[in-house]
């Protein structure tokens, strides 16, 4: 076993390596401020290994490697792309590079949608007081550094401030055309009190990309998230989600996850007021080289708050998934409801699946409850199928569907539900 | 219709356990016949045998259904060609609403039998209609199959699944095991609405109550993988009068 201070030493020194001879963005004034910052968090960090107990099921060298593995695109066809009856404003972004002539006017009633190049010229103070905030705070219990490598380095992303009820999505739109390209982009939102958006994202955004997502939820605002990563193979990435949420805020957010060598997506969620609602959820499907993380830390530091974590995943030839999720319920956070539940089905015997739950408890007055499993198909269940008729494959499909359909019922808007319900329909058709 | 011919089977995975040992048996269209038995005489693994689950090896015999031969067939074919089995526990399967099953299972056995698939609007009318007569209310229909249904609903789930599918083979497995008498006879009426000239049925049961509701034509005594005994209506008061210990120590005699 290394001893830790060598370990650190090791890690600090890849930091530095990264980072040698390369200059931060420039930008305005408070960009400047808070990318300084970013980096001398990460080279106080270090780069992760998988020495981290935080990365012992997720090899994360692909993700800091100097070189970026490129990774093929996929072929065009004629599958409809996700969200596409969904009425929204599109943005999108080609190689994580904002693309506004692909994209359409950024004018949606009250919401205010600016590029984060702009906003960093200009002196926006909402902005400035969260742009690498959130992220700094998200770094205790443990350091998240690619996290704020993005902080430093990112140059695309979008501010968005949310001061009604907007009418329709926000639906950034990730497309890739350069096989190699990597991509950083980090995003704000915020929704002043009583505001309501739903954030849809999808897209395969390139061959590496580092995402974040700063949101700061004010009291009683509601954000919907919704999430698809798709499509291309060979992709790999990490994305962060911080989201703070104010008295009486709700949150939803569901990411669905198709294919890609390595994803890790983390979320770190703030329940800072009172009767706050986090939910977090996700399904994904993962067929031979694919190996998936969800990490998730909630942390409920005021009373009467609730939040759900519901992961299911479906995996075959190789895929390995994996799920670190812990609830951190502060002693001022009575009568906290907590729940987390990470399951998978293994459709075959070469796939793997990875739990760590944890529960840290400091009020005495909680309701909170873990569980994750593991299993096959249940031979009972697809016999009861087939004696009434339903052909096996069809039969297997229905209980894949079934399994996810726990954590799909964390979608709010039945639309959103019930196209990614049919996404993953016909991805495992396709792999029938 | 259902013909049986010196049918032995094993357990797949431990062939001493020989569970059939040479079952004959023949129902005629429109018949109703019933096994009964002490428990372990093989009623319930006949059922799974004729139906297809994984786990039983027949070694000898066979088994047809209007000709066809049965043992040949996947359990969905089994079904599409018209046989239907009762469980005796209906399995739960959460994430999977009632009448979504219902549907796939119906359209798909119309599907396999070159007929055209039933659209939600007709379909939707017959359930409400069916579910009617079987006192299943629309909660029902909507919730995961089975899932938190009492003993009671569980079995009527299962007879509503035989009025939809329409089959002209149905084996009840013990359909009465933790029926109240009301829901007996609810299930019962369930099942006679069902008989006609062209429909077969094969209830196996312990004991004699539920054919007090459904009246047998033929009824068998089932002992050790063997059918010993074979006879009228008569046979099943027999029974219920005396037990099953005079007619065993006759079959070993």
């Amino acid at each position: 076993m290394m001893p830790r201070a060598k370990l650190v030493a090791q890690k600090r020194e890849a930091a530095a390596a990264l980072l040698d001879g390369r200059a931060l963005p420039e930008g305005g004034a408070w960009a400047t401020k808070a990318r300084n910052a970013a980096e001398a968090r990460l080279r106080e960090m270090g780069l992760p290994v998988k020495r981290d107990e935080y990365w012992r099921y997720t090899d994360p060298r692909r993700l800091t490697d100097a070189n970026v593995q490129p990774g093929k695109l996929h072929a065009q066809d004629d599958e409809t792309p996700v969200f596409d009856a969904v009425d929204r404003v599109k943005l999108v972004f080609v190689d994580g590079v904002f693309d506004a002539s692909a994209s359409d006017a950024p004018e949606l009633a009250g919401v205010e949608i600016c590029h984060l190049a702009e906003a960093a010229r200009a002196d926006l103070h909402w902005a400035r007081d969260l742009f690498g905030v959130l992220e700094a705070r998200g770094q205790v219990p443990v350091a998240r550094p690619l996290a704020s490598l993005n902080s430093a380095f990112a140059t695309e992303g979008l501010l968005i401030r949310v001061t009604g009820k907007a009418e329709k999505p926000v639906s950034l739109i990730y497309q890739r055309k350069d096989p190699a390209a990597e991509a950083l982009t980090h995003h704000v939102i915020r929704l002043e009190a009583g505001a309501e958006l739903t954030l849809l994202e999808n897209g395969p955004v390139a061959a590496r990309y580092n995402q974040v997502l700063e949101m700061d939820i004010a009291d009683g605002a509601v954000l919907h998230h919704v999430r698809a990563q798709g499509r291309d193979h060979e992709r790999a990435g990490a994305t962060h989600l911080f989201a703070r949420l104010g008295a009486e805020a709700q949150f939803k957010s569901f990411t669905l996850s198709a294919n890609g060598a390595l994803t890790r997506n983390e979320a770190v969620i703030w329940l800072d007021g009172a009767e706050g609602s986090a939910h977090i959820a996700g399904t994904t499907v993962g067929d031979g080289a694919f190996h998936h993380d969800d990490t998730v830390f909630i942390n409920h530091a005021a009373p009467r708050c609730e939040s759900r974590q519901v992961f299911k995943k479906v995996l075959r030839h190789g895929a390995v998934g994996v799920f670190q999720g812990k609830i951190l319920v502060d002693q001022a956070a009575q009568l906290t409801d907590g729940y987390q539940i990470s399951q998978s089905l293994l459709l075959d015997e070469n796939a793997q699946f990875l739990a760590k739950p944890e529960l840290e408890i400091y009020a005495d007055d909680v309701k909170c409850s873990h569980g994750s499993t593991s299993g096959e198909i249940d031979q009972s269940q697809l016999f009861y199928l087939r004696a009434r008729g339903v052909p096996e494959d069809q039969a297997k499909l229905l209980l894949v569907l079934a399994f996810l359909a726990e954590a799909l019922e964390e979608i709010a808007d039945p639309v959103l539900a019930e196209d990614l319900r049919g996404k993953m329909e016909a991805w495992l058709k396709r792999r029938a | 219709m259902l013909e049986i011919n010196n049918l032995h089977c094993e357990l797949e995975d431990d062939s001493e356990v020989k569970i059939l040992r040479g079952v004959s048996l023949t129902i005629n269209p429109g018949e109703v016949h019933a096994i009964m038995g002490p428990n372990g005489s093989g009623k319930s693994t006949l059922s799974y045998v004729l139906s297809g689950r994984d786990g039983y090896e027949v070694t000898e015999g066979s088994t047809t259904l209007d000709g066809a031969d049965l043992l040949e067939m996947e359990p969905e074919e089994r079904a599409a060609a018209g046989l239907f089995l009762a469980f005796q526990y209906p399995v739960e399967i959460p994430g999977v609403g009632n009448m979504t099953f219902l549907r796939t299972a119906v359209n798909a056995q119309r599907k396999a039998r070159g007929e055209e698939e039933l659209s939600a609007g007709e379909f939707l009318k017959i359930i409400r209609a069916k579910a009617k007569e079987l006192q299943i209310d629309a909660d029902m229909l909507k919730r995961p199959v089975n899932v938190g249904f009492s003993g009671g609903e569980k079995k009527r789930n299962e007879i509503l699944q035989m009025a939809m599918l329409e089959p002209k083979m149905c084996i009840l497995d013990e359909t009465d095991s933790g029926l109240d008498v009301d829901a007996m006879k609810l299930v019962a009426d369930g099942v006679n609405a069902l008989r006609d000239a062209g429909r077969s049925f094969l209830v196996i049961t312990h004991y004699q109550r539920l054919l007090n509701h459904i009246k047998p034509d033929v009824v068998h005594i089932m002992s050790e993988g063997r059918i010993i005994k074979t006879g009228g209506p008569d046979l099943a008061l027999e029974v219920e009068e005396n037990g099953y210990g005079d007619l065993l120590a006759e079959a070993q005699a």
